[in-house]
């Protein structure tokens, strides 16, 4: 009994993980209705830069988030101010394989600088550290983990909610012209989304790769699991987000404990079952 | 003067011309080229299937599906599966591949046809996944590890090296072929107007009376179909499959996606100017590692930017040059 529930608890901790991943896509469908393909390869990405500021400086692999989270902001901001905001006008199309495109470009150019060994980030001792309540463990990494996506959500919430930043957002992703009527520079205002989508894609990299070992083909499956959690929580909903990287994990969690080929297979499954049963997700909240 | 409606044009009716003179060149080069030219032909053709059949499901029906390995896979496997669990000869398990695999897509239809645009995307990229991971879990289908074409079935096939060489050769010429003229036959009926009508505005399309759900499901089965026929030629050529190999996002649908972007969306001539463009550079790079596929990728960010209709687009816009006449114009 306990052996369940420790295993549902490292799922829904490793969910902390997914929903950080998801958040990023889930920001810029949410204000820019545009779905990143490149997602997953820029968290991987991320996690190169850390390693390649590690193996420059000798930094603690957590505090390389100082460098990364503003390279990946600036990287953010570029990408979206003179790439993707020409492809919003023209349909369907464009954005996507537009992102298709730099998520092949960041793919092989990493193979290329890299090549195809696999890398792991280290930690210390937080990395095997763990709390016993009772009969259960809990990991610290993985707590930590869990902490980070919590608050970065919490943050968003407040950002979206609270702040004048957040109207323009909200207001802009209700209506573009209108919004652009009222005085927003909508592509300043798109750059800005990207380069907080990409905050949360630097921290989720860097923790990523501390917790699991990355090469440049990792990206893809990364996408994956970030956009079965935001269809999982439900489009446009943060904290449906968090709930959504939550099932998916417990689903891997289950499904690895059954038998380790059937991980993410589980993981897809629980999606596909979400979808055919409700397929707005389990925490709705806008449409498209 | 009377005006009547045509659709072929004299540098149509030329191009016809020319292609029944370029397949004659092509289906005889067994008589003048060697084997190695022959396995590139072949792999041409089938790309150039592929390219084609994703052409119509996203270019035409708008479903921008990153999961085409789905149906190639399965193609392949049900290859595989018939030959040697029931003793099919190979090409006649070739033909029943396809609509197997379109048997398997229609249910998949009803999942991702939930999902718009760019979920769309991702959503049917993920049941290819799953298909893949659940493959790997069958032992009868060689589990992680995969299949083989055992001798006695190959030689079904032909009895020699050679003949099976040139039988494969042939069944590649015919498969694109065959794609091509479905294509084009689809476009001209009365299906064609209601997707190429899809293709130029869903809604206005909608409003006139097009049933756009039906024509999309049929456009998605009848493609999963065909490419499953495509992906069980394949592997019959290959004489290996695992769930690795065959479903392969990068190898049967980035690739495929790269030609039809780079060659012009949403016209028949398209692919084929990409798989040209996509062959020449892979021949030419190849021994630079992967810096064929960055430029590829810089190329279809480029041409999504500044000219969506690709390089086709460009001639057609320099010269009105239409080689398939599947529109109509007014001749006098």
């Amino acid at each position: 009994m306990t052996d369940w529930l420790n295993i549902l608890i490292q799922g829904a901790l490793l969910g902390g993980l997914y929903a950080l991943f998801a958040v990023g896509l889930s920001l810029s469908f949410g204000i820019m209705r545009l779905v990143n393909i490149a997602h997953g390869d820029l968290i991987v990405l991320a996690a190169y830069v850390a390693l390649v500021v590690i193996n420059a400086t000798g930094l603690y692999s957590i505090a390389t988030l100082l460098v990364v989270v503003p390279a990946m902001f600036a990287l953010g901001y570029a990408l979206q101010r003179w790439l993707l905001n020409y492809t919003l006008s023209g349909g369907l199309l464009p954005p996507l394989l537009v992102s298709f495109g730099i998520s092949v470009i960041i793919e092989n150019l990493l193979l290329q600088i890299f090549g195809a060994s696999t890398y792991r980030l280290q930690a210390g001792a937080i990395e095997t550290q763990s709390f016993a309540l009772g009969g259960i463990y809990i990991g610290a990494y993985p707590l930590l983990v869990f902490a980070t996506a919590f608050a970065a959500i919490a943050a968003l919430q407040v950002l979206f909610y609270r702040t004048g930043l957040g109207r323009a957002f909200r207001a802009t992703s209700d209506d573009a012209d209108t919004a652009e009527l009222m005085g927003i520079d909508n592509r300043h205002l798109y750059a800005v989304a990207m380069a907080i989508a990409m905050i949360f894609t630097a921290v989720a990299g860097v923790l990523m790769a501390i917790r699991e070992t990355f090469d440049p083909a990792a990206g893809p499956i990364r996408l994956i699991f970030a956009f079965e959690a935001v269809i999982i929580g439900g489009l446009g909903s943060l904290w449906g987000t968090l709930l959504g990287g939550m099932v998916l994990g417990v689903a891997q969690a289950v499904g690895g404990a059954l038998s380790p080929t059937w991980e993410i297979l589980a993981g897809h499954l629980a999606f596909l079952v979400v979808l055919l049963l409700r397929p707005s997700g389990l925490f709705p909240h806008t449409r498209d | 003067m009377a005006l009547k409606v045509e659709r072929s044009t004299p540098e149509s009716r030329g191009f016809a011309v020319f292609l029944v003179l370029a397949l004659a060149a092509l289906a005889a080069l067994p008589y003048y080229a060697g084997p190695g030219a022959m396995r590139l032909v072949a792999e041409m053709a089938y790309y150039l299937a592929l390219a084609q059949l994703w052409n119509l499901l996203a270019g035409y029906a708008g479903l921008v599906s990153v999961g085409q390995q789905a149906f190639v896979g399965l193609g392949g496997y049900s290859l595989y599966y018939l030959t040697s669990e029931f003793n099919v000869h190979p090409l006649v398990a070739l033909m029943l591949a396809g609509p197997i695999a379109a048997a398997i897509s229609l249910p998949m239809a009803f999942a991702v046809f939930r999902l718009r645009g760019a979920y769309f995307a991702v959503g049917t990229w993920v049941l290819a996944e799953i298909f893949a991971l659940a493959i790997s879990l069958v032992e009868r289908l060689g589990a992680g590890s995969g299949m083989s074409l055992t001798p006695a079935i190959v030689r079904q096939i032909a009895p020699d090296r050679a003949g099976r060489e040139l039988a494969v050769y042939w069944i590649a010429l015919a498969i694109v072929v065959i794609v091509f003229a479905a294509a084009y036959l689809l476009l001209r009926s009365r299906h064609g107007l209601a997707l190429t009508a899809i293709r130029d505005s869903e809604p206005a399309s909608e409003s006139l009376g097009v049933d756009t759900f039906r024509t999309k499901l049929m456009v998605y089965v009848v493609t999963a179909g065909c490419t499953g026929c495509v992906g069980a030629f394949i592997f019959l050529q290959k004489l290996r499959i695992s769930p690795e190999a065959g479903f392969s996002v990068n190898d049967w649908t980035v690739v495929v996606i790269f030609m039809v972007v780079i060659g012009g969306i949403g016209t028949l001539e398209g692919p084929i100017v990409g798989m040209l463009v996509y062959f020449g550079l892979r021949e030419t790079l190849a021994q630079y590692g992967t810096w064929y596929l960055i430029l590829l990728g810089m190329a279809a960010v480029a041409i999504m930017l500044l000219a969506q209709d690709g390089l086709w687009g460009l001639v057609v816009r320099r010269f009105n040059l239409h080689l398939f006449p599947v529109r109509r114009h007014l001749a006098r």
